[in-house]
């Protein structure tokens, strides 16, 4: 074999693998680029101040007003009733696993637990539609068919997994001798679970939250069959909502010219999700290597 | 710490069990609820399919619809979306994991590659918007949304196949370069080999993941109501999780029920494949005892 | 004839010397032991026979080694060609998670050898050098797995030996085997310096004594002693070899 032969085809190989890798940074650059162009020409044509601080959006209508606070109400609101639900009883899974069950046991349920992750978001809509809402119609006076809190509780139901997984992993990291110092004073597993576990778990935990709240804002199909359409400021959760994600896929349903001010809104829209997600995302990653930086 | 070197109340005693029931209790409520909508599911749709149902094609009567068109279109686009994304994910992993040094740039990809898989998938169907279906001008068509899935399912595999690759015991390389292997002879007839069991698995659970998005699809355009069969990756196209929303949003009953049973077809295919990558891990870790 | 030379050979990890300035020769068709204590430097010396420290990040060298009178760390050596001249088996048998068939054959097919005659007749070959033949002809599409530690240490000797070497470098190949497959990779070891020049590192200084011609004792990154096998083990020069052969240390 030639010297030049071998290593300029394993060269080649080299580069054209990186090549693949880099792929991925294209797609990021391409992410950023597509949202950054187009909401550049929406801001163009939209005062950024209104942007933010408006409380009225109605870019479809006649009279169009651009305040995207109706939006970030709806995702914050439905993000946060999915956190009610899936902080209690994820955190409780977490540390009923960890602390009280037979090894066995969490071997067999974890993996269980992240079929809730899987099941395809359009299924959880339908849920949320066609049971939930109907059952706490029958509860609550006055819920009407699309509002928030419904797909609230089936974004919390999906997202429990992210909280009880990572939590428990969080808790598992924590040096056994902790522990032992804790039951060799003689307290219980619950005094122990939640005084010196849970502390000393919390960045761990923290992270597994923060990324669970990104996972429900970034959440569309459920909250676009069960919360409506309906931009409005609000926190009335009986009501329907739209959140930022359910406005995009409204505005690609119908017949939105391309290169109109109705298409850069969901552009604008987008920028305004994936800084939200990005944010959040980023600062669970600082979180995760402040818990590193900690155990070594 | 002088709290607890009080000797313990039987309050305590009595909240440590307690919170062992509600634990419990908590752990399986999760999935009851999960059980329970399925037995709501099964007994809403599970009488409407059939062969018939199966095999229609769309209608404005709920009776006479069927999934046909939707289904095709999910194959085709799940088949073309693994001719672009296996070999894109795996060689990327490949590079990452075998040929990556501790360089900036390289750390570079690792951050990005994270970041990519914490992104709302609507957020990649923004992006193909722009670039696959104006930029490109591959319009609304199968392989634009082939494109956006493998994109949005691109860092899974990625993840799978440096998991994977990470398994194969060093030794085995030096056998390999010992006999005067190259790197890339070195890794494609040992490492890849070796690592293919979870690589396929991965493979296998992007695919489930894939099966079931909707939102960026319908961000580009994917058809609500598409009456007939996609035959060339540039045709218009539907998919099943799109046809189900389709139906969710229409008032009539019977387009519910179809709704019904479209979601159990769904849930079907994506437990094969689940169970398909299960059982493939565990005959790969059998045949492969380090 | 002299096979191998290595001429002041100074190894450093970083900054960190590991060997200091080590020079031997050996001839053709010998046996030659490396001994000494752990972490001596003798495994690291034999990784550089075939280059294997390549792959290290912060490995350097300063000496040269020359094989039938070439500096292998020359600019224009093919390291990929250098290995089919040199082959090594290592501490832990590792065959490739395939069969007895294609594992001895792997090092032939990247070579590009096709002819399905050809690979069966070479690797019926190395087969029976390695004294593996009679167990395993019947069997050979088997996974390598299935066969016993000693078993898969003699195929990854015929691995080696299927692509013809020159020299062999064998790095503890018994260490992790029992007693009886240690005897056999022995007796080994002795038929097969007919055709081969052989270089083993071993911590067992019985074995040394056993198999080899000449010996080369290590210790802490210094060469201290290379001669005639018997003189090593009955009347050593330094008084430090003579410590470490009667078990004063290591």
């Amino acid at each position: 074999m030639l010297l030049k032969g071998i290593k300029t085809k394993e060269k080649l190989i080299e580069t054209f693998l990186l090549a693949c890798a880099a792929v991925s940074v294209l797609t990021s650059i391409g992410i950023l680029w597509v949202l950054f162009t187009e909401s550049m020409i929406f801001f163009r044509h939209v005062s950024i101040v209104e942007f933010l601080t408006g409380t009225e959006w109605t870019p479809l209508f006649a009279e169009k007003k651009f305040g995207i606070l109706p939006l970030v109400s709806g995702t914050v609101l439905t993000s946060l009733i999915a956190i009610a639900v899936a902080l209690p009883l994820g955190l409780t899974i977490a540390i009923y696993i960890n602390e009280y069950a037979p090894k066995s046991f969490r071997r067999i349920v974890k993996p269980v637990l992240e079929i809730l992750a899987v099941v395809p978001t359009v299924v959880y809509g339908y849920f949320a539609l066609m049971v939930v809402t109907p059952f706490l119609q029958k509860w609550i006076p006055g819920m009407s068919g699309f509002n928030a809190l419904s797909p609230g509780i089936v974004m919390g139901i999906m997202i429990i997994p992210f909280i009880s997984s990572l939590s428990e992993d969080a808790l598992f990291a924590v040096p056994k001798s902790l522990r032992e110092a804790s039951y060799g004073l003689g307290a219980t597993k619950f005094q122990t679970s939640f005084k010196v576990l849970l502390p000393a778990a919390s960045s761990g935990i923290i992270m597994s939250v923060i990324l669970a709240i990104s996972r429900a804002v970034g959440e569309t199909m459920i909250v676009a069959i069960a919360a409506g359409q309906q931009p409005r400021l609000t926190a009335n959760p009986l009501v329907p909502i739209e959140t930022i994600t359910t406005f995009i896929v409204q505005v690609s349903l119908g017949d939105v010219v391309q290169g109109s001010l109705e298409y850069q809104t969901i552009f604008a829209a987008g920028i305004a999700l994936f800084v939200l997600t990005f944010a959040l995302n980023n600062l669970s990653f600082w979180m995760k290597k402040r818990l590193q930086e900690k155990y070594e | 710490m002088s709290k607890l070197s009080k000797s313990n109340s039987s309050t305590s005693m009595m909240m440590d069990k307690m919170f062992r029931y509600f634990g419990l209790a908590c752990t399986f409520f999760a999935l009851m609820i999960l059980a329970f909508f399925l037995i709501k599911l099964l007994s809403e749709g599970a009488s409407r399919i059939d062969w018939t149902f199966l095999s229609s094609f769309p209608s404005r009567s709920p009776e006479k619809a069927g999934i046909i068109v939707p289904l095709v279109g999910s194959f085709y686009i799940l088949a073309l979306t693994l001719v672009i994304a296996i070999p894109l994910g795996v060689f990327s992993g490949v590079y990452l994991e075998e040929y990556g040094r501790k360089s900036k740039l390289n750390a570079l990809i690792e951050i990005n590659i994270a970041n990519l898989a914490g992104v709302p998938s609507i957020i990649y169907g923004l992006l193909a918007l722009e670039i696959f279906v104006r930029w490109l001008g591959l319009g609304k068509s199968l392989l634009a949304g082939a494109l956006t899935l493998s994109l949005l399912i691109l860092p899974v595999i990625i993840v799978a196949t440096r998991e994977a690759l990470k398994a194969v015991p060093k030794t085995i390389r030096e056998a390999s370069y010992a006999l005067g292997g190259t790197k890339w002879q070195t890794i494609l007839h040992q490492v890849l080999p070796a690592a293919s069991g979870g690589i396929l698995t991965g493979v296998i659970l992007a695919m489930s993941r894939a099966i079931g998005e909707s939102a960026p699809l319908i961000v580009i355009g994917a058809m609500l109501y598409i009456s007939s069969l996609p035959s060339t990756p540039l045709d218009d196209f539907s998919v099943l999780p799109i046809q189900i929303f389709n139906w969710l949003s229409r008032p009539q009953p019977g387009f519910i029920i179809n709704a019904s049973a479209a979601i159990i077809i769904l849930l079907v295919i994506i437990l094969i494949l689940n169970g398909l990558a299960i059982y493939l891990r565990n005959r790969w870790q059998k045949k492969v005892n380090w | 004839m002299t096979k191998l030379t290595a001429e002041n050979i100074d190894v450093y990890y970083g900054s960190k010397r590991v060997i200091h300035d080590a020079s031997l020769s050996i001839e053709s068709n010998t046996v030659t032991a490396f001994i000494g204590p752990s972490g001596c430097g003798k495994s690291t010396f034999l990784r550089c026979i075939n280059r294997m420290n390549d792959y290290i990040e912060d490995f350097r060298k300063t000496g040269v080694i020359r094989i039938d009178g070439k500096n292998i760390y020359d600019k224009d050596v093919i390291v990929e060609d250098l290995r089919k001249r040199v082959g090594m088996v290592f501490q832990k048998p590792n065959p490739f998670p395939k069969s007895i068939y294609e594992n001895v054959v792997y090092g032939l097919k990247i070579q590009g050898v096709r002819q399905k005659s050809q690979l069966d007749e070479i690797a019926e070959k190395s087969l029976i050098q390695a004294a593996l033949w009679n167990e395993v002809k019947d069997e050979l599409s088997k996974s390598a797995l299935s066969l016993s530690g000693g078993q898969q240490q003699r195929l990854c000797i015929a691995r080696a030996l299927a692509v013809d070497p020159t020299i062999l470098l064998m790095d503890e190949p018994a260490s992790a085997l029992d007693p009886i497959s240690t005897a056999k990779i022995e007796e080994l070891i002795y038929q097969l310096k007919e055709n081969l020049t052989i270089i083993i590192v071993t911590h067992n200084m019985q074995q040394a004594a056993r198999v080899s011609d000449k010996t080369a004792f290590f210790y802490l990154g210094d060469l201290i002693e290379f001669d005639q096998t018997k003189k090593i083990f009955t009347n050593p020069n330094k008084e430090l070899t003579q410590n470490y052969i009667t078990g004063r240390f290591g």
